[in-house]
């Protein structure tokens, strides 16, 4: 069974680098995604950023943010090629697919039950555009309220 | 509601309601605390959101305790993870003096 999870990687490069150099990374990185069949599912780049503290005696970085589908194995090696690589200051690589998940779950959870509530009062279960979220919240507050009018 | 909030802090108008939700210490009166993430619905705390969690960060750079923040356990959890990541990034510092 292959494993196939999704993970965040982002990484610090140093202020002196050139463009070319970040698109050369990058490129980097990309063949090693494919040599391990991952897919790369975004990329973004926020550009040159002031860091919170120095890292290295750098006080910017440029940060690139990139989100790819595999298999722990390729994270591994990417993981283990980044630290390797000097341009790099830092780098970090976290699982997302099942925190995302969890958010997912939730928030459908609180949908379904704003709706069965919603029915409950003899409601449309969607809110109709024109009603606020701060007013469908009082709502659901004074529902007692409501049922006796 | 808000001028009815606001009317409290005054420290007018309250003795009617003083034994309601505010509860009353020493002299001053304590903000009703709700859980910013629940209250906005706010279901995933990403790190890279800077925006988000520096208001849970005070001065000194250290994590604000869930009694001062009002943030609910499930959350406070969820917002360390995120406050450790985003340091070890360097979006936001681990101390400052």
């Amino acid at each position: 069974m292959s494993t196939s999870r999704q993970y965040e990687l982002v990484y610090i490069i140093t202020p002196d680098a050139s463009e070319q150099e970040v698109a050369d990374l990058h490129t980097q990185i990309e063949q090693i995604i494919q040599r391990f069949n991952g897919t790369l599912d975004k990329t973004e780049n926020w550009g040159r950023r002031k860091l919170a503290y120095e890292i290295g005696h750098h006080r910017e970085g440029t940060y690139v943010v990139e989100t790819i589908t595999g298999s722990g194995e390729l994270m591994k090696e990417i993981d283990r090629r980044l630290k390797v690589i000097d341009q790099v200051i830092r780098h970090l690589v976290v699982r997302v697919d099942e925190e995302l998940r969890v958010a997912e779950r939730t928030r459908d959870a609180r949908k379904a039950n704003q709706a069965r509530r919603r029915v409950a009062r003899g409601l449309p279960p969607e809110p109709a555009p024109g009603e606020s979220r701060g007013d469908a919240d009082q709502d659901d507050d004074r529902e007692g309220v409501e049922v006796q009018r | 509601m808000s001028d009815e909030r606001g009317g409290r802090g005054r420290g007018r108008g309250d003795k009617d309601k003083g034994k309601g939700d505010a509860p009353r210490r020493g002299g001053f009166f304590r903000r009703r605390r709700v859980c910013k993430f629940c209250a906005e619905k706010i279901d995933y705390i990403n790190y890279k959101d800077v925006r988000i969690l520096a208001p849970f960060l005070p001065e000194r750079g250290k994590i604000q305790p869930r009694r001062i923040s009002g943030t609910c356990a499930l959350h406070q959890r969820k917002l360390q993870t995120a406050i450790k990541r985003a340091r070890q990034l360097a979006l936001i510092p681990y101390v400052t003096d």
